[in-house]
């Protein structure tokens, strides 16, 4: 058993990316199925025992093939990327068991076996990205689940499925193609590839020309990808038109893994001294990060799809992660990486909710939606606790992290920035109370069916995870706690 | 039972009463049984923690860790005691009256009607119980939430409306002003218990600590304070029974319960009058006070001019709270029970008059007291109470204000009383006057013949009514515990 756990750094991404081809392979959609919830349930415990581990003995290092870092690729867990891995193996295993319905109502059963293997790969780049300590090897992983995510978004059951996953497709490379660039400066300047190796040596160059424009080549690629207000024009179409389950599973994950690699690139390779001593950097995100929480807020109260408003909502909530992150101290990185898991929770739950609700009335744009308090109560008010959530109201996961933020910001002496958290949060009472209206005000359209909840394959997997949502509420002390190790990890991960 | 056990358990009741509330939904009969069952058992139970608390005890437990160091924790003291006591005690009369209620306006969604009200119960248990800040600022948070529905009940688009105002106000205050000033609490005190002589004691320099409890009065919106009262007078939309229990006593006490644990066991009252006070606090109340009263006294429609008369009447609250004595702080203690038993009267009368005869204007009332006595004695009163004259319990309070606004001095209190209580006088005694002394109108034609409400409701307003006259005649207890809290 000592020897499985050795190794669990890598089984962790390995596992996954080797059941994506015999998934294939048998070509069967319920040994499909069977086998992505045997893979993600092994994910899930490995991610709890690797984060159980960081948290006893701190920092674990894993050399590929035994090639010693830095000529061979290191893999590095530590309290933070652990605590994303939970979150990302949490909600596959949350997703999974929920697609076997939804996806199939949405996709047909023929070629449902390669929506798993996707689902997969893209889990197994996630993964990868959070545990790599080598620059290069992040860049595989990004495309890995950047190509996988592409093709599950073009599934969507709208046509303009395939319009959104093209425009993910051009941003998205665009991204990739700007971190790739950013890493090779650093090669050219360093001559390595490893962030650990990195580190001293970037720090060495100080500001010279081309680790500056390294730091903006990867500011840029990365914040594609975690859709960084401006740069999240691919993620509304995105999320409104991929399949049910993919929309929960990239709002909870994907954006998530891109900050968490931002803050890793931040804290333990360009230095802390360059990114927020010599260069506004940090004051750069807690401007983009205002903005996002009050303009992309305030476009999700407009939205006509229930999808579409919880993806602009997205863009305003990852404002207050990168917000805790810009602010570059031990408060400000443990509420976002607190905010990075109850967010996820939160609008992995309420995805899952609104493709529930979708796969009874047909889709979820708002007239559709009217009465569906009483067509769907369960679903209807379970989607009400998660909103509550949203806006951080006491006794949710959303109120933890924004508790956890006003303090940070409060204690780094930035009154002005707690007024734009709370003043921000009644745009979120703004876009909540705009399904609560709709849901409770309006009678039922005749086109509705009986009242009734979805299947309970939708509906067990979607309210477990709303439970969580109001567990981690009440009992956040957990979360809080790990989040700060992980803040301190990052925070001395420079060396 | 110890009494940390008996505070936990008051505080599951209500919370289990709403999981039987909703098992029986489709027997009204044993649904109700089990509100009223629920509500006799928390009103015993609260009850029984009298003696504890009355002998010095706190009794208290820890529930859970929510955040690293700051638990959600309950605490039993006398001012908390007291809300308890009242809101759990007019639960069981309020629930009469709404079966009464309900039942005759043939209401729709009963079960959620009933579910919702001993969920805003347990909100206001966990309030008057709660051990520190963070508790009640959980708890308060909750108590809009699970309002928001009776104020909406009938689905109307005057209720949304309504609804939207309700929680604008309500959740605008207390996330933009009130949560800012618990993080701020917790980062200058390291803790968030409430403490005898006040958590921030010694920790605060003069000028940040107005800002402080300028966000805490105005984030605590429950309480009314202009210029966010609006959300009272659009929480008239609901059924009457709501308003009576929730919108004069639950809801409005936890407001000003709030604002007196934050300034008696926050601040601290000594400590609060050293650095400089909160004079600025008294403006605004003694000018809340007054204004509303103004427009209590224009406004026709019965129920807006009893939310006005509320808005004031919590003026008046916050004003003692603010003169820092001893004398005004016991009275602020007294005036939350005097004005409960008072105003819910006045509004189980409204109820009453909108289900036997159905008006809801002043205006409409001429010689409705031929038709309906026992209702408008009750509301003569209430009125009397209100208004703060012998021999009902309006005038206890009021006493303890204006001595303690005269012993510290203030006249700009003095005159706000002085003026309120003649305004109220002017905007209450013409509504006793027209129902018993003006003929009714006739010619209108609208007029149909109609007796009294149906007897639950009228005992229920009967039985308040009498309340405020005992708690007149034998004020002893009250005033005793009252001065407890002011004495620490």
């Amino acid at each position: 058993m000592k020897g499985v756990a050795a190794h669990l750094p890598v089984l962790l991404v390995v596992v996954p990316l080797i059941a994506a081809p015999l998934i294939v392979l048998v070509r069967r959609s319920l040994f499909a199925w069977v086998a992505s919830i045997a893979v993600t349930l092994a994910v899930l415990a490995m991610a709890f025992a690797l984060l159980a581990q960081a948290l006893a003995t701190g920092p674990i290092s894993y050399a590929i093939g035994s090639w010693p870092p830095p000529w061979g690729i290191e893999y590095r867990v530590d309290a933070a990327n652990a605590f994303v891995a939970v979150l990302v193996a949490l909600v596959a295993a949350v997703v999974i068991p929920y697609c076997r319905v939804s996806t199939a109502a949405e996709l047909g059963q023929e070629r449902l076996y390669l929506f798993y293997a996707l689902l997969m790969l893209c889990l197994s780049g996630l993964l990868g990205m959070l545990v790599t300590g080598d620059a290069f090897n992040l860049f595989v992983f990004l495309e890995i689940s950047s190509l996988s995510t592409y093709v599950l978004i073009a599934l969507g059951r709208n046509r303009r499925a395939l319009t959104a996953a093209l425009q993910y497709l051009l941003l998205g490379t665009v991204g990739a193609t700007f971190y790739v660039i950013g890493v090779g400066m650093l090669y050219v300047a360093t001559g390595t590839l490893n962030f650990a190796d990195l580190a001293p040596r970037v720090a060495a160059l100080q500001d010279t020309r081309p680790v500056v424009a390294a730091l903006a080549f990867i500011t840029v690629g990365i914040g594609l990808k975690l859709a960084l207000f401006p740069l999240h024009a691919w993620l509304p179409n995105a999320y409104t038109y991929a399949p049910s389950a993919v929309s929960a599973f990239l709002a909870a994950t994907a954006t998530k893994v891109a900050i968490y690699v931002l803050m890793r690139l931040y804290f333990g390779v360009l230095g802390t001294r360059l990114v927020f001593g010599e260069l506004p950097v940090g004051e750069l995100l807690i401007a983009l990060s205002v903005a996002a929480l009050f303009i992309a807020s305030a476009t999700a109260i407009g939205q006509h799809d229930l999808k579409r408003l919880l993806a602009y909502s997205s863009v305003g909530q990852i404002g207050y992660i990168t917000l805790g992150l810009g602010l570059a101290t031990e408060a400000g990185l443990t509420a976002a990486l607190a905010h990075i898991f109850n967010h996820g929770i939160t609008k992995g739950a309420l995805f899952l909710l609104a493709g529930a609700l979708a796969l009874r009335l047909g889709d979820t744009r708002f007239p559709t939606l009217d009465g569906a308090g009483r067509t769907m109560p369960v679903a209807a008010f379970a989607f009400v606790l998660g909103g509550l959530s949203l806006i951080g109201v006491p006794g949710t996961a959303g109120f933890a992290s924004k508790w956890a933020l006003l303090t940070a910001t409060l204690e780094a002496g930035r009154p002005a920035l707690a007024a734009a958290i709370v003043l921000s949060s009644l745009l979120a009472v703004a876009y909540v109370w705009r399904f609560v209206e709709t849901a409770y005000f309006r009678a039922p359209p005749a086109s509705h069916p009986p009242p009734g909840e979805a299947p309970a394959a939708l509906t067990v997997p979607a309210l477990a995870l709303t439970g969580l949502v109001i567990a981690a509420g009440l009992y956040a002390t957990p979360v809080l706690a790990v989040a700060r190790r992980g803040a301190q990890a990052l925070m001395g991960g420079a060396a | 039972m110890s009494g940390a056990e008996l505070a936990v358990l008051a505080l599951a009741l209500p919370f289990a009463g709403i999981a039987a509330v909703v098992a029986l939904g489709r027997h009204p009969n044993l649904r109700e049984a089990a509100t009223f069952a629920t509500a006799v058992t928390l009103f015993l139970v609260v009850a029984s923690l009298g003696p504890l608390v009355i002998a010095g005890e706190r009794p208290g437990a820890d529930l859970l860790e929510m955040f690293p160091g700051l638990t959600l924790a309950l605490r039993v003291e006398p001012l908390g005691w007291m809300f308890a006591m009242v809101a759990s005690g007019l639960w069981i009369v309020s629930t009469a009256y709404s079966v009464g209620y309900m039942r005759a306006n043939g209401e729709e969604h009963q079960t959620r009607f009933y579910a919702c009200f001993a969920a805003a119960i347990g909100a206001a248990i966990g309030i008057a119980f709660s051990g520190n800040v963070l508790t009640l600022f959980l708890f308060y948070e909750l108590m809009t939430l699970v309002t928001y529905p009776l104020v909406t009940h009938h689905g109307t688009d005057e209720a949304r409306r309504g609804g939207r105002t309700y929680l604008a106000f309500l959740l605008g205050t207390s996330i933009v002003f009130l949560l800012p000033a618990v993080v701020w609490t917790w980062l200058a005190a390291g803790s968030l218990d409430f403490r005898p002589g006040g958590l921030l004691a010694g920790r605060l320099e003069a000028p940040t600590a107005a800002v402080l409890l300028a966000l805490y009065m105005f984030g605590i919106g429950k309480a009314a304070l202009m210029p966010f009262h609006r959300w009272l007078p659009a929480a008239m939309v609901a059924p009457t029974p709501v308003s009576a229990l929730l919108h004069a006593v639950a809801v409005v006490k936890a407001g000003v319960f709030a604002v007196l644990k934050v300034v008696v066991y926050v601040f601290g009252v000594d400590s609060l009058a050293a650095l400089g006070g909160a004079a600025w606090l008294t403006a605004v109340a003694a000018f809340t006070v007054v204004a509303a009263s103004f427009v209590a006294l224009a406004a026709d429609n019965l129920k807006r001019r009893l939310a006005y008369s509320t808005v004031s009447q919590l003026g008046y609250v916050v004003l003692a709270a603010s003169l820092l004595t001893p004398l005004a702080v016991a009275g602020a203690a007294l005036h939350l029970v005097t004005h409960a038993f008072g105003k819910i009267t006045l509004f189980f009368a409204a109820g009453s008059i909108y289900t036997a005869a159905h008006k809801t204007k002043v205006s409409e009332l001429d010689g409705i007291g031929r038709a309906m006595p026992w209702t408008m004695a009750a509301f003569a009163v209430g009125a009397v109470s209100m208004i703060g004259l012998p021999p009902l319990a309006g005038f206890v309070s009021k006493w303890f204000i204006l001595s303690g606004a005269m012993q510290a001095r203030d006249w700009i209190a003095v005159g706000a009383l002085t003026a309120s209580t003649l305004l109220n006088a002017a905007y209450f005694l013409p509504i006793v006057y027209r129902a018993f002394l003006v003929p009714a109108a006739n010619g209108h034609g609208h007029d149909h013949a109609h007796g009294e409400a149906p007897v639950a409701m009228v005992a229920a307003q009967t039985f308040t009514a009498a309340v405020a006259l005992a708690i007149f005649l034998f004020p002893g207890p009250a005033i005793a515990l009252a001065r407890s809290l002011a004495g620490g």
